[in-house]
This record gives structure tokens, sequence and C-alpha cells, in this order.
């Protein structure tokens, strides 16, 4: 909505360019410094630039396995929380039952909560079960708050869908299998993508619950933490940031495109 | 042979609410059958209750003679054309139409040859290719009611299929309802709220109120000889003359229902049996086009409308507010009702 004869002071406009380059120029800062010569210090102007660091990035194993954990961790928590929160999703879609908002509230609490909360309290049941940290410890906390995306996205859209929709499939002889197969599946195809990216989005840079879940794995966010503790060739951080960076626009720009005009992906704040 | 729908003492509660509430009546078979009632007086449960969207909780349900207890939506012999149509937007109007061969595994060549045949049937000849969201309500409509023949049910539910059609489209689909149900055979069941939809369309109709049906008949029955104050107020429009006012003016045990049509002015009354006659004063004339209405205080203590034809040409010489007239009709006009009493 545009006000008609009134325009902001300049002022204002001043402000805001301020915040919007508060916000991204250390990104340009990340992406610039992934190009330097330099390698102790962040001295600016930059030295020089090289592509050496990329090809140094590409030779180290360390980060090619935290990479390949991290992808991993991201499809299988993705893929648990694609099937627990569209079923979620139906089931408080669906039945109005006693306890639904306490059920509703504990679902979205992992990304209400603080990372470290969920973190330490998942850390405490592990000890307490006596499971050995590993792949699926991970893949666990993540799933938590993955669920709630994929549970946000598809309930908004199972709520903008005509219910009359499953009850007229059913009336025209389909049963419950084959009701989600061409109706329900069809109509949330889109927001199920969306929750999905944005989910694995959230998994791969995923740093605080990780920590506690993780054991002596090293995923992708926890090698660059590490990284920075102890730096060695500090650029190769900053490529392998450039790398992420990459990795988590294009999914995140994509499901904003599918969910364009309806109602706000939920849960990409976190 | 068995009726194509009975309901015995059939409940259906939503928490304390009694939405359907120990109604028992049968449909029969190849009949167009009408539920009309306010919203919320249990028409539309009754309908999702055949259709299996909604199980009894006390009673029995048959279609066709058999329990249809346990029995879910998709094995019922009856299909529904919904009040927002409910097409898939995912899908042409086409596979729309043939979605209930679709999921019954007919070959394709088949099933699209049919939906074909069952767009023509609804005069949409054309337009299988389109998306349900390129055609007009009407359009719509009709593809809605393609697609719930095409299993060629036994039944047809309609849930106040015309409610969001504009007057004119309203009254010609009703027509063409009518002729296509005569041609089918199939036996409709009718849910609207609209009075003139159900007295026009239905072979015989019931009228609902708060979960309980009022009264049951054909049109006529219902609108000449209302059983109850509430349908003598519902279908149609009805003078309610309290019981001292009914007393007064005819010697009779109220309350009483006269239709506005059925009053005249003591000048124009011909019929042959002697009119009860009523005088009373004008307190307001409404020039609607074809009729004119008046609304008249009587001595006896009712305040009645009455309805006149404009039959002649030119500014109508009838009588003014603040005339003082004398009404009169015939007695057989004059029904008893039971209910409440708000003359």
């Amino acid at each position: 909505m545009r006000s008609k004869g009134i325009r902001a002071p300049w002022t204002l406009k001043l402000a805001a360019l301020a915040g919007l380059a508060f916000l991204h120029v250390p990104m340009a800062a990340i992406i610039l410094y992934a190009f330097t010569t330099e390698t102790k210090s962040y001295q600016f102007p930059p030295p020089g630039l090289t592509l050496h660091w990329f090809a140094v990035a590409w030779e180290r194993q360390d980060i090619w396995d935290a990479l390949a954990l991290s992808a991993r961790v991201g499809t299988v928590a993705t893929a648990i929380a694609l099937v627990l929160g569209t079923l979620a999703a139906a089931a408080m879609q669906r039945s109005r039952f006693f306890g639904r908002e306490t059920v509703t509230l504990l679902i979205i609490l992992p990304i209400a909560l603080p990372g470290i909360v969920t973190g330490i309290a998942l850390r405490a049941a592990i000890n307490l079960i006596d499971l050995p940290f590993s792949f699926w410890t991970i893949v666990i906390g993540h799933a938590t708050f993955c669920v709630v995306v994929v549970y946000n996205n598809v309930l908004a859209r199972l709520r903008r869908t005509s219910g009359s929709l499953i009850e007229a499939s059913m009336d025209l002889g389909a049963d419950g299998v084959q009701t989600f197969r061409y109706v329900v599946l069809p109509n949330i195809a889109t927001a199920l993508l969306a929750g999905g990216m944005l989910a694995f989005a959230l998994s791969f840079d995923e740093v605080i619950v990780t920590t506690f879940t993780a054991g002596q794995q090293t995923t992708l966010p926890i090698w660059m933490l590490t990284e920075l503790v102890r730096p060695r060739q500090r650029p190769v951080t900053n490529v392998v940031a450039v790398f992420v960076i990459a990795v988590t626009f294009v999914p995140i720009l994509v499901a904003y495109y599918l969910t364009r005009g309806t109602e706000t992906v939920s849960g990409s704040g976190k | 042979m068995a009726a194509a729908i009975l309901f015995e003492n059939v409940s259906r509660r939503f928490g304390t609410v009694r939405a359907v509430d120990n109604v028992s009546f049968e449909i029969a078979d190849g009949e167009f059958f009408s539920m009309l009632g306010p919203s919320g007086s249990g028409k539309t449960t009754c309908l999702r209750l055949i259709a299996g969207f909604e199980e009894p909780g006390a009673g029995r349900l048959l279609i066709h003679g058999i329990d249809t207890a346990g029995v879910p939506p998709y094995e019922r012999d009856v299909n529904t054309v919904f009040q927002d149509y409910a097409l898939f937007p995912h899908m042409s109007v086409l596979d729309n139409v043939a979605y209930g061969l679709m999921v019954r595994k007919v070959p394709a060549a088949e099933r699209h040859a049919r939906a074909d045949e069952m767009l023509d049937l609804v005069k949409l000849s054309g337009l299988g290719g389109r998306r349900p969201s390129a055609l007009s309500g009407g359009q719509r409509q009709r593809v809605a009611l393609a697609r719930a023949l095409i299993n060629r049910p036994r039944v047809l539910l309609l849930d106040e299929p015309l409610g969001a059609l504009d007057l004119k489209l309203r009254e010609q689909m009703q027509v063409e309802l009518k002729a296509l149900q005569r041609k089918l055979g199939i036996t409709f069941v009718y849910v609207t709220h609209d009075q003139q939809e159900a007295l026009g369309m239905s072979d015989r109709l019931a009228v609902f109120n708060e979960g309980k049906i009022e009264q049951i008949g054909a049109p006529q029955d219902i609108y000449e000889r209302p059983a109850t104050a509430f349908v003598a107020d519902f279908v149609g429009n009805s003078n309610l003359i309290g019981r001292a006012a009914a007393q007064r003016l005819a010697g009779l045990a109220g309350p009483l229902s006269v239709r506005p049509e059925k009053i005249n002015f003591a000048a124009d009354y011909s019929d042959v049996a002697p009119p009860v006659k009523a005088a009373g004063t004008v307190l307001e004339v409404q020039y609607l086009g074809a009729t004119t209405r008046y609304e008249v205080e009587l001595e006896a203590g009712a305040i009645v409308f009455m309805v006149r034809q404009n039959v002649t040409t030119g500014r109508a010489i009838g009588p003014r507010v603040g005339d003082r007239i004398e009404l009169a009709w015939d007695p057989g006009a004059m029904l008893q009702v039971s209910g409440d009493d708000r003359g």
C-alpha cells in the first residue's frame, strides 16, 4: 500500500538504509575475505585477491566430512519432519479434542524455546537413557524444530483448503488412501516443498542444539565455530561460509516464491 | 419395494445441541424430496447422515433397505452436490467429472468418454480442458452436478446447490434440475432454505425446525394446510391472528393463519361461501410492481397484510393510508394452527 502525497522524510530513509547496511555489510565482508591473500587478520582493504583458498578448501578432508554429515543430518531430519509435521497438522486441522490447544503449544514449543534449553534438555534425556551420541542423536535434535516448520506450513495450507474437498472425494468413491493421494497431497505439495526446504536450511546451519547432541562429531557449523577459535588458514572458513550462504539462500528463496501470496511461512525466523 | 431413504428415530447431537432430534420419515424411490428449514434446523445434518459424513447417535438410517451403520461414504450408492461445489482446484473440469470413475479404476479412455457425456448432459460441452477457477459460478455448479452424476447413483443429494447463484440463473437452474431429475428418474434429496425453490421443484417436502420435522407433505399441503404456526410463517407469508381476535372475528378458537393473497376488499369478494368480514384502517401501502401490499389494522385487534395483483394498467386506485376499509375472506382460508400465540 502506497500512501499518496506523503513522502517519508530523508532522515527516515537514511535510517532505513543504515539498518539494511548493518544487516548485510558483514555478509559482504565474509564474501570479500574469502578471496584475500592475507591470512591472519581482517585488514581493509585486502592486500590482494586470490582464488587460492577455494583450492585449499577443496583439498581439506575435514571440510568434506563435516559437509557430508550436515547434508545427511539435514536430509534425514527433514524427511522425519515431513512425515510427522504433516500428520500433526492433519490431526490438528481435522479434530477438535480435549487438550488440543495444549498439544498445539507442545508442538510449537521447540521453535519458541531458546535452542540452548532444547539442547540441554535433549542432552540430559540422551544421557538418562544411556543412548550413545551418534548421527541419530543429532537427527533427533534437529527434527524437534524441523517438525514445527513443516507443521506450520502444512497447517496454514490445510486451513485454506476447503474441507468439503475431502468429503467430495470420499463421496465419489475414493477411500482414505486414494483421497490423500489424489486430493490432499496435490493441494499441500508446495507447502511440503517450502516447509521441507526451510527445515533443511534450519538444520544445515544449526549450532546450539547440535553442540549438545553431537558428541565428538562435527557438522559444518560446528567445524566453522572451532576454526574461528583455533584459526588455521582463516580465509578457508570464509570460503566455507560463502558456500553455506549459497546453500541456505537458494532453498529459502525458492520457498518464498512457492508460498508467495499465501500465508506467511511461519517459523522462518528461527 | 423398500423406500430410497428411511429414517427411523434418528438423532444426532453435537455437544449439547440436538441437531437432529428423533426424526422419522421416508423418501420414495424416484422422488424429488426437499428438506426445507432455517439454518441450524437440522436439514443439512440429515443430508450428511445420508451421505455418511455423519453417523446417527441413535436410531437407524436405511438406504434402499440396507442399514447404513458403519458404511463409509465411499461405499454408499449416493452422491452429493456440495454447497460450495467442492471442485478439485488442481484438476481440469474433465478430470473433476471423471474422478468417480478414476478411483474405481475405469480405464482413461472410457472414463473420459463418459465424462464428456456428462458434460453434454449439463450443457458444458467443450469446457473439459479448463480449470474450475476459469469457470463462472453457474458453470461450476453444473460441473459439480456432472461429477456427482457420473457414478450413476440411485440417490443424488443436493446441499443448497443454487444458493450462490443470482436470481435469474437460480430460476433457470430450478427448471433444469427438475427436468434432469425427471429424465434420470433417480431420487433427488434437496436441501434448501428457500421456500420458493422447495415449493416449485419438490414432489414432497419436509419442513425442519430445531432438529425436528414440523410437517411433511406435497407442496400444496404444506402451503394450503400448514400444520403448525411455524410452517405457516416459514413457508410463504402468513397472517397469524391471535386467540382473542379469532374469537371476535369468526367465533373460532385461535390462533388462526390466513394467507395475504386470500384476503379481499369486501367489494371484490366473489367466492360462494359467505365471507368473514372485518373492518379496519390502512396503515401502509407498498407498491411492488406486480402486486401491491397493504397493511391493515383490524378493529377486532390484529394487524394483517394483504396482497393484490395489479391487474389494471395505469395508476392503481386503491385505498390509501388512513382510509377505513372493509375486508372479506373465505372462511376456508382460515387455518387453525398449533404453536405459539403471537396474535
